[in-house]
């Protein structure tokens, strides 16, 4: 286990922390660019799935488009688009972004298409209008399944926002790359135990925060 | 009251829901319509508030054709049961009764307070009022569904099979209590159902429908009963079967009635 | 096109490599998804934790999990088997709770009948309840077979060969037909290990063969993670 005692020292070490190639820097990157992905993505996606899920039109292509990109291997598309667009951020938020449309998309229309159908039959009977229906009864009721979908796009992107430093100096897969250009096994292994942590912890608290909506009605009152 | 002119309504793929169907149905009276799947029945009922829009022909409350309402602010006037009652699951009881009013533009307080008024109206504990849907019975959601279409103050109230997945012995206590609300309120009432015992109990009048909305027979449930107006109509009240038969005895100098098959159903009122 | 034309043995090597190292996964996280699966759905305390921690080994991304792999393992860390034990590892993850839901799913009633006529635990187990769990396992099978040729490709940035090389090596050497080579074949891999669950699964259980005619739109199955791809 003389190993792992490497990567905790490194791990320990309050030198590598510091600095503009330091953990705390590379950390608040990594985070920086999985949050900024996951905007924009939920930008585009949510709503676009919100609408397949409530006109029922197109999931047909939803669908195709969802296990289409999910047999594409990141680290192919990765590369691609570094080639085209150099190295630098551009083509990994680009990447990601692609990659974490799909499980939000399908999160935001599984989700509204999994409302009681009485329940939106009833709505509109007592005159809701549709974006009454939408807003009130379909999104808060879909809230879990959407979280699922943002749960799973959170991991893809946490994940290749990893690899993404094969081609782009940033984030916390650095510390892999250059621990393995340099045979450096500890910073390699605690590069690697840094991201795993940070993937279980926003693994948990969106697991969490799942559970917490499907147990407690989101909402008392509100029209 | 509410017109149907000859409405008929097609989908694409070339089913006739409806045929040319023309009945009123009279201010304050109940009208139930009753026939097996297929008859269209619950799509004339959702042409009324316009969930189901006829391919020809009008459907007018009050001498105005539905069509040129706005269908939201038609269905907002207008009281909904389902039969899938369909309670929002993450709102309080009250706040589902109070939902209509709210989106009429009355205030959240008001509206609850209302919302209380209307739960003892159909026989519903206040202590429900805060629970979810999903923590009451079928027959007690069933109720806050009427609550609901009551909620409004509607002149019109469509009612689709609302008893119909309530086992029978809740179904005759919500019958009984629809009856006392119709004397209370006398709301113009459309009722769909495929049972027509229900029908009769409920109705003020039955019109019995077959295959793609066509009369078979429209009047009271004691004139059906009494001159089935063909074939069809008795074979579908159960004119000739043993329990439509009853017959008095006289059991040691009471007059008992008894069915067809002789089982005692009551006494003769003297 | 020119490129593909002057490196099919290279290719093709390749992509033989990928298949080693896609298919022992593929087969064993099957073989121990169903043991652990069945364990979780028998003894009821054992469930909660299970899935717990599959699902959380599932949140730990693919690079990390490779080079954490020879410290609890002792292998190489550029090895054929660092790769197998780290997907059979996300194979397990994903299947472990389909299998669960699969067992969790035959109905009570098949049980009570099964033992009514004599089956023994073990009789039931294979004639009753792995059977019937067929369709649910083969639905997790095929994201598994999928996702794992996928993963398969990043071993390509800590030097474990695949398809994936042909992303490496193309992205250094700035060779855009290599890359999209690699993609293709990788796609096709997957479509191929998916092909293969599917008509194994249709040999094994016939009773679950579509219909000559069936006019019901098949239902939409999303799985509870709709992410899989290469983590």
């Amino acid at each position: 286990m003389t190993l792992v005692q490497g990567a905790l020292d490194w791990l320990g070490d309050p030198a590598n922390w510091r600095g503009l190639s330091g953990i705390q820097q590379r950390l608040v990157e990594h985070l920086a660019i999985t949050g900024a992905v996951i905007l924009v993505a939920a930008l585009i996606a949510l709503p676009l799935g919100i609408l397949v899920g409530h006109t029922r039109r197109g999931r047909g292509t939803v669908v195709a488009l969802t296990s289409g990109v999910r047999s594409i291997p990141t680290l192919g598309l990765l590369t691609i688009l570094a080639l085209n667009l150099g190295i630098g951020l551009t083509a990994p938020v680009l990447a990601l972004i692609v990659l974490a449309i799909p499980p939000l998309l399908a999160g935001a229309y599984a989700g509204i298409e999994s409302v009681s159908v009485d329940a939106v039959d009833a709505s509109r009977g007592i005159g809701m209008t549709e974006w009454q229906l939408v807003r009130a009864v379909e999104v808060p009721l879909a809230l879990p399944v959407i979280v699922g979908g943002l749960r799973s796009a959170t991991l893809q992107v946490v994940a290749t926002a990893t690899l993404a430093a094969y081609v782009a100096d940033a984030g916390l897969g650095r510390f892999l790359f250059s621990g393995l250009k340099q045979r450096q096994y500890s910073e390699m292994l605690g590069g690697a135990i840094l991201v795993a942590t940070l993937a279980l912890v926003l693994e948990t608290a969106l697991a969490l925060m799942q559970r917490v909506l499907t147990t407690v009605p989101p909402d008392t009152g509100r029209p | 009251m509410i017109e149907f002119r000859d409405v008929s309504k097609r989908y694409p793929d070339g089913t006739v829901a409806v045929e040319s169907f023309s009945f009123v149905v009279p201010s304050h009276e109940t009208v139930v319509f009753v026939g097996s799947s297929g008859s269209g029945k619950t799509t004339l009922l959702r042409m009324v508030n316009r969930m189901v829009d006829p391919t020809s022909g009008t459907v007018l409350i009050d001498d105005q054709d539905v069509q040129q309402v706005d269908k939201v602010q038609l269905r907002r006037s207008i009281g909904y049961v389902l039969q899938g009652v369909g309670l929002l699951p993450h709102r309080t009881i009250l706040d589902n009764v109070a939902t209509v009013p709210m989106l009429r533009g009355v205030s959240r307080a008001h509206a609850r307070k209302d919302a209380l008024g209307l739960l003892d109206r159909v026989g519903l504990d206040r202590a429900l009022a805060t629970r979810y849907p999903s923590q009451l019975s079928g027959g007690q959601q069933q109720r806050v569904g009427v609550a609901r279409a009551l909620a409004a103050d509607p002149n019109i109230l469509l009612m689709d099979e609302p008893f119909g997945a309530v086992d029978p012995i809740v179904r005759a206590e919500l019958q009984v209590e629809l009856r006392r609300l119709q004397s209370e309120l006398g709301k113009t009432t459309v009722f769909v159902t495929h049972d027509v015992d229900e029908a009769f109990k409920i109705g003020d009048r039955v019109v019995i429908l077959s295959a793609g909305g066509r009369i078979e027979q429209a009047d009271t449930p004691e004139r059906i009963v009494a001159h089935p107006a063909n074939d069809f109509v008795a074979d579908f009240i159960g004119a000739r079967s043993a329990r439509r038969t009853l017959r008095v005895q006289d059991v040691d100098g009471r007059e008992v009635v008894v069915d067809g098959d002789g089982r005692p159903v009551g006494m003769l009122a003297t | 096109m020119n490129w593909l034309s002057q490196n099919t043995d290279l290719v093709f090597d390749l992509t033989l490599t990928h298949l080693r190292l896609s298919i022992p996964p593929i087969l064993l996280s099957l073989v121990l998804a169903i043991a652990i699966g069945y364990l979780a759905h028998r003894q009821r305390f054992a469930r909660g934790p299970v899935l717990t921690l599959t699902g959380l080994l599932y949140a730990v991304p693919s690079l990390p999990l490779f080079i954490m792999i020879p410290v609890v393992f002792g292998t190489p860390l550029r090895s054929g088997s660092t790769m197998i034990i780290a997907l059979t590892i996300y194979g397990v993850a994903l299947l472990v709770r389909s299998a669960a839901d699969a067992f969790g799913s035959v109905d009570r009633s098949v049980h009570e009948t099964a033992n009514a006529v004599g089956f023994s635990p073990w009789a039931r187990f294979w004639r009753v309840e792995l059977p019937l769990a067929g369709p649910v396992l083969l639905a997790g099978l095929r994201v598994v077979a999928v996702s794992t040729v996928s993963l398969v490709t990043v071993g390509a940035v800590i030097g474990i060969q695949s398809l994936g090389t042909l992303f490496t090596d193309g992205f250094q050497r700035g060779i855009q037909a290599e890359i999209f080579t690699g993609v293709i074949l990788t796609i096709l891999v997957g479509y191929l290990l998916d092909t293969a669950c599917v008509w194994t699964g249709r040999l094994l259980m016939p009773w679950t063969r579509p219909r000559p005619r069936t006019n019901s739109r098949a239902p939409l199955h999303v799985p509870a993670d709709v992410a899989g791809g290469a983590r």
